[in-house]
């Protein structure tokens, strides 16, 4: 058996080494992925117009402004008069953020009382919510650490000194390029695993050559494994450079366990291996796996949450995500690369990938045969 | 003869959805024999073949391939078949050989290098080692098929088709490496349509559309068409084909370079058919041929692939 599995192998690893197309495939989709992604796309968006609406002329306000102004996020306009008029402007489109201040803003502020100060945000584009969010958080704190001195010094200990209300739309996993790059890893071996399994496994039905081989001693398990090590190998080289790429290009914090990480990439990768596989036992020809497998990878670039917030989609997209393996691989490398998961955090996700490959091996064992048609 | 067939079904049939592509065969093969397997295109050879094989499971019938049962023991009669299919199944991106060494690997042979040297060098393929498979012309294809087929010895050697689009030389050359490998105790079954390489089977299988119409050698499957035939020789005898095929007692009329070929179930019934031509044209009795055999089997099968539609 592990003769057979192993002659597999060594075929599948000679065919790749001489496709030229599946080593281009394996070293440069990534980086250009990576690339575009991470810089075209999902750059941090600039001059965001935003609305300053001081109803508090006091020096804080103004402080807030310039602070806001030297973020270089925002283009600012101010105005005057009621809440009204930067709701319009954001009814409008002319303006996407508006920050309010209120009349007496400045005099709680000084008695301790933490004033409310409201962001409105226009959600229509929650790409940019996130980062410019934070920098007004950043622009009013700096702007306070500056101001708030001698007799008020006191304010900067404890709770915040004031108190920022965001409306209308909150979006707790604000994409960055921080959050894309770990979820280029789930599209990228989605890509791979998925699109390269199926129609390598196609390959051999079309091309006439699967005949010959189910004529041989191998089993549909020795032909099934044979092929799958070489693409998981495959896949792990892919990690490396979209990790490597990440840390060192993108200086994405890497704060929890690489081993965890690694563990749930292996999870991964085997359940869109067992997809592949399974798709290649539905379709009859190349370009059908091909479209089989695009049919599989749009919604999950689209709906996993790599693309668009996970939040900011309606229910039943919501369901449809938590059917697709990379919505949960996309959680799983946020949650330990970013925010550190460790052991019992990463069990309910994982543990729908667990539930996801046997669905998936079954199906694909018990569909392909050793016999044709 | 006390020695056991190599190959022994009975009733072996199989339905793709509603139309029956293999009805009740039976066909029985002796050791080291060739036999031809005949018959139309779509006629049921190939599923024939991919049953015997174990590719496909049979619908209905049962048989032993080598003593092992058909329906148990499709693991083991594997190890002991070569296979070579209608279309080239070798990896094209692989060497001549890579593919053997792959082959070999598959079939966990020992002495595996110096065992593809020998197949290479016996099949006269060691010049072309390294060239990619998907380089080759249909010849060499067609040698690397059966190259291997062969390599890891089988007892039995089912080939379908193996000489399509192969050239006359190469045909010849392949069909003496048949006959060698028979001569060591292989089982060949071979499906084709050429009637010259029926001619070189020691028996041969006639099926179509999915039944068995005749078997037997040669002679025997002429003699037991009851067709006699006639040669006709004379002035534009060749022209005449399409008239002389309607006249009753007449089976078929083909023409031949310049004579013309008669041939009816009854022997006075085809000389009556051809009087009104005999002032000038000399028909003489002749022997019907294998050609004239088929087509007159095929005429008479009912042609189910239609009626599947």
């Amino acid at each position: 058996m592990w003769e057979r599995i192993g002659a597999m192998i060594f075929k599948e690893v000679r065919q790749m080494a001489r496709d030229p197309s599946t080593i281009a495939m394996m070293f440069f989709f990534p980086i250009i992925q990576l690339v575009i992604f991470g810089y075209a796309i999902n750059n941090d968006p600039r001059h965001l117009p935003l609305v300053v609406e001081a109803n508090d002329n006091s020096a804080f306000s103004r402080s807030i402004v310039s602070a806001l102004r030297t973020t270089g996020y925002f283009d600012i306009t101010e105005v005057a008069g009621s809440y009204g008029e930067a709701d319009r402007l954001i009814a409008e489109g002319k303006a996407q953020f508006a920050l309010t201040i209120p009349t007496d803003f400045a005099r709680r502020l000084v008695r301790g009382e933490r004033p409310q100060l409201l962001l409105t945000a226009d959600a229509t584009d929650p790409a940019s919510t996130g980062p410019a969010v934070a920098a007004v958080n950043e622009a009013v704190a700096e702007a306070l650490a500056r101001d708030l001195i001698g007799p008020l010094a006191g304010r900067q200990q404890g709770p915040p000194p004031i108190d920022l209300v965001l409306h209308r739309s909150y979006n707790p996993e604000g994409i960055t390029s921080h959050n894309t790059v770990p979820g280029l890893l789930a599209i990228i071996l989605s890509m791979t695993m998925v699109a390269l399994t199926s129609m390598s496994v196609t390959r051999e039905t079309e091309q006439g050559t699967m005949e010959n081989l189910l004529a041989t001693p191998l089993r549909p398990v020795e032909v099934m494994v044979g092929k799958i090590v070489p693409y998981f190998l495959l896949g792990f080289v892919q990690v490396c450079v979209v990790l490597g790429f990440a840390i060192v290009v993108f200086e994405v914090p890497f704060v929890g366990s690489l081993g965890l990480l690694l563990a749930v990439t292996l999870l991964f990768t085997l359940v869109s291996l067992a997809l592949g596989f399974t798709i290649s036992t539905l379709v009859e020809s190349q370009v059908q796996s091909m479209m089989a497998s695009m049919l599989y990878l749009m919604p999950s670039i689209l709906l996993s949450g790599f693309a668009f917030p996970y939040r900011g989609m309606p229910v039943w997209a919501q369901w449809l995500a938590e059917l697709l393996p990379p919505t949960h691989y996309i959680r799983l490398v946020r949650g330990i690369m970013l925010k550190g998961w460790e052991w019992p955090l990463v069990l309910p996700e994982s543990g729908k990938l667990v539930l996801m490959l046997l669905v998936l091996g079954t199906i694909a064992v018990r569909r392909y045969r050793d016999t044709v048609a | 003869m006390s020695k056991a067939p190599a190959i022994s079904v009975r009733g072996l049939t199989k339905r793709f959805g509603p139309r029956t592509v293999v009805d009740h065969v039976d066909l029985t093969v002796m050791p080291g024999r060739i036999c031809g397997f005949l018959g139309p295109n779509g006629s049921g050879k190939t599923t024939t073949l991919r049953m015997i094989c174990g590719l496909l499971i049979p619908d209905a019938g049962e048989g032993e391939v080598l003593g092992l049962d058909l329906s148990t023991k499709r693991r083991a009669i594997k190890h002991q078949i070569g296979y070579m299919t209608q279309k080239f199944g070798l990896f094209s991106d692989l060497s001549i050989a890579e593919n053997l060494e792959f082959i070999a690997r598959v079939y966990r042979l020992d002495r595996r290098k110096e065992r593809v040297a020998e197949t290479l060098e016996k099949l006269g393929l060691t010049s072309r080692a390294d060239q990619l498979a998907g380089k080759l012309s249909g010849g060499w294809k067609q040698r690397l098929a059966l190259a291997a087929a062969v390599m890891h010895e089988p007892k039995i050697l089912l080939l379908d088709e193996p000489t399509a689009g192969v050239d006359p030389q190469a045909r010849r050359e392949f069909w003496d490496q048949i006959h060698a490998l028979a001569a060591e105790g292989m089982t060949v079954l071979v499906s084709t349509h050429y009637m010259d390489e029926a001619e070189r089977c020691h028996e041969i299988a006639y099926i179509a559309y999915g039944v068995m119409l005749a078997r037997g050698t040669i002679g025997e499957v002429i003699a037991g068409s009851g067709l006699s035939a006639l040669q006709g020789e004379g002035p534009s005898a060749d022209r005449l084909a399409a008239e002389i095929e309607q006249r009753p007692g007449v089976a078929m009329a083909a023409p031949f370079g310049t004579s013309l070929h008669v041939c009816g179930p009854d022997p006075v019934a085809l000389r009556a058919a051809v009087e009104p031509w005999a002032d000038r044209i000399n028909f003489t009795p002749a022997e019907p041929s294998l050609e004239d055999v088929f087509i007159h089997l095929m005429r008479g099968a009912t042609d189910n692939s239609v009626e599947a539609r």
